[in-house]
C-alpha cells in the first residue's frame, strides 16, 4: 500500500491575533455592504431629534435647557434599535456556531463584535450630535463635551447591551425582551452622561461626570465579555 | 489499510452513558460510542430522533446531557481546548455570509481556526470542491448546493483529526457526493475520524460504523 501521509494533532496554539483581526475585518467589511443597517440608526436619532422644536417649541431658550437630555436620551434608544442584530444573523447562518467552536476565548471574538458595532453605531452618533445639537439650540461650548460623552457612553452600551442581544438571540423576538432586559442597566449611563452636557452648560465641573462614565466603561470592558459568553453559551444551549 | 495506532494520531473521542432528554422526551439513552483514528461513524435515525442533537452534544456545544465525555482518555471538560484544537465542525446551517464572497467566508473561517492561510491555498480548494470561477462572487448569489460546497472547502483548507459533519450531502449533486465520500475514506486513511448523519445512501466506505437512534430512546451500535 503506498504511504499516506498522516494527520498530525493540533496542539491548541495561538492565532488569537489572526483571529481577531480576522472577524474585525469581517464584521467591518459586512456591515459596510449593508449601509441601511448602518443608517438606520443614524437616521432615527436625527428624525427624533429634528421633531422636538416643531413639537415642542421653537424657543431657543426652552430648548437649550432640555437639549441635553434629549440628545441622549435619542442617542440611547437608537443604540438600542441596532442591537437585536448585533449576534442574529450569525446565529441564523451557523456563524455562531463557528464562533463557539474555535479554539480561540469566545469573550474576546465577541470584543470584536462588539467593537465594530460601537465604531459603526456609537462613534457616528456621537459624531453626529453636535451637529444636531445646532437645531436644539444648544450653546456652542458644549459640543466637545457633548460628542465626548456620547462617545464614551455609547461604548458602555455596546457592551452593556450585547448581554441582552446575546442573551434574546435564540428567540423569535426578542426585541422587547431585550429592551426590557437592557434598560435598566442603562440608566447610570444616561444620568452621568446628560449630567456631563449639563455640566458643561452651566459651567461647572464637569471631570467627575466624565470620570464615572470613564468607570462605567472600564468596568463593563471588565465584566461584559466574559458575560456576552456565557450568554451566547446559554442561548445556543436553549 | 494502516493500523490505526501508528503515526502522531491516536487521539479518539469517546462518550459514555451518554443520554439526552429534550422537551420532556428522551432522545436516547445508555449510548456508547468511540470514535478513533482511521473510523468513521456513521448516526442514523428518523426525523427528530435527536441525530443533531447528539452531535452538538459531541462536538462540545450542548451541555444538557447526561453522561461523560473523554478526549483522548480526558474528561471534556479538562480537554476541551485540546479537543476544539483538533475539532471541525460543519452545522445544518453552513456558516457562509451572503453578503461575502466565498474566499473572504473561507479567510475567516482560517483564520477563526487560529491559521492566516494564504490565498492560493484557498483558491485551490475552492478548485477543487468545483467552484473554480466562483470565488469572487457574493455567495448570496450562489444556489444552496454551491453555498455548502463553499463551506466543505473548509474540510481541505484546515486539516483537522476530527470530522463531525452534520447531513454534509445535503443539496450536493451526484459528482459532489462521490467526490465527498473519497474525502471521507481518504481522510479515515490519514488517520482522521469522522461522525456523520445523513441520510444519503454511502457507498461502502471503509471502517465505517453505525449508530443507530431510535424511538423510544435506546441505542444500539451495529458494525
Amino acid at each position: 500500500m503506498q504511504h499516506v501521509e498522516r494527520l498530525a494533532v493540533t496542539e491548541p496554539r495561538g492565532g488569537l491575533g489572526v483571529a481577531l483581526a480576522a472577524t474585525l475585518r469581517r464584521d467591518l467589511m459586512l456591515l459596510m455592504r449593508r449601509r441601511s443597517e448602518v443608517m438606520n440608526p443614524l437616521v432615527f436619532f436625527a428624525l427624533v431629534i429634528t421633531l422636538f422644536p416643531l413639537g415642542i417649541s421653537p424657543d431657543a431658550e426652552l430648548l437649550a435647557t432640555v437639549a441635553p437630555g434629549l440628545l441622549w436620551v435619542a442617542a440611547l434608544l437608537a443604540t438600542l434599535l441596532s442591537l437585536d442584530s448585533l449576534f442574529r444573523a450569525d446565529f441564523e447562518d451557523g456563524c455562531l456556531e463557528q464562533l463557539l467552536l474555535s479554539p480561540q476565548p469566545l469573550a474576546l471574538l465577541v470584543m470584536a463584535k462588539v467593537a465594530v458595532h460601537w465604531l459603526l453605531t456609537g462613534l457616528p452618533l456621537a459624531l453626529m450630535a453636535p451637529l444636531l445639537g445646532i437645531t436644539l439650540a444648544l450653546p456652542a461650548g458644549s459640543y466637545g463635551i457633548l460628542s465626548l460623552s456620547l462617545a464614551l457612553g455609547t461604548a458602555s452600551l455596546s457592551l452593556i447591551g450585547a448581554i441582552g442581544a446575546a442573551l434574546t438571540v435564540g428567540l423569535a423576538r426578542g426585541g422587547v425582551l431585550l429592551s426590557l432586559l437592557v434598560l435598566p442597566l442603562y440608566v447610570p449611563v444616561l444620568i452621568f452622561g446628560t449630567g456631563a452636557v449639563q455640566a458643561a452648560l452651566l459651567g461647572d465641573a464637569l471631570a467627575a461626570h466624565l470620570a464615572i462614565l470613564g468607570a462605567l466603561l472600564a468596568g463593563a470592558l471588565m465584566l461584559a465579555p466574559w458575560a456576552i459568553a456565557a450568554s451566547l453559551r446559554i442561548s445556543i444551549n436553549g | 489499510m494502516q493500523s490505526a495506532a501508528t503515526g502522531g494520531s491516536s487521539l479518539r473521542l469517546q462518550a459514555r452513558q451518554l443520554a439526552c432528554e429534550r422537551d420532556d422526551r428522551l432522545l436516547f439513552c445508555d449510548l456508547d460510542l468511540e470514535v478513533g483514528p482511521g473510523q468513521i461513524v456513521r448516526i442514523e435515525g428518523p426525523n427528530g430522533s435527536g441525530k443533531t442533537t447528539l452531535l452538538k452534544i459531541l462536538s462540545g456545544q450542548l451541555g444538557d446531557y447526561q453522561g461523560e465525555l473523554y478526549w483522548d482518555d480526558v474528561p471534556m471538560h479538562a480537554a476541551r481546548d485540546a479537543f476544539l484544537a483538533n475539532l471541525l465542525y460543519l452545522g445544518h446551517a453552513p456558516g457562509i455570509k451572503g453578503a461575502l464572497t466565498a474566499l473572504e467566508n473561507l479567510s475567516w473561517h482560517q483564520a477563526l481556526a487560529g491559521e492566516a492561510g494564504d490565498h492560493r491555498g484557498r483558491m485551490t480548494a475552492l478548485a477543487e470542491i468545483g467552484l473554480a470561477g466562483f470565488e469572487d462572487v457574493p455567495c448570496a448569489q450562489l444556489s444552496a448546493g454551491q453555498q455548502r460546497r463553499v463551506a466543505l472547502a473548509r474540510l481541505s483548507l484546515i486539516p483537522r483529526l476530527l470530522w463531525v459533519l452534520d447531513e454534509p450531502f445535503t443539496a450536493i449533486d451526484k459528482d459532489g457526493v462521490a467526490a465527498l465520500e473519497r474525502r471521507l475514506l481518504s481522510h479515515s486513511a490519514r488517520g482522521g475520524s469522522v461522525i456523520l448523519t445523513t441520510h444519503h445512501d454511502l457507498a461502502p466506505l471503509g471502517d465505517i460504523r453505525r449508530v443507530r437512534l431510535g424511538e423510544g430512546g435506546s441505542a444500539d451500535a451495529a458494525r
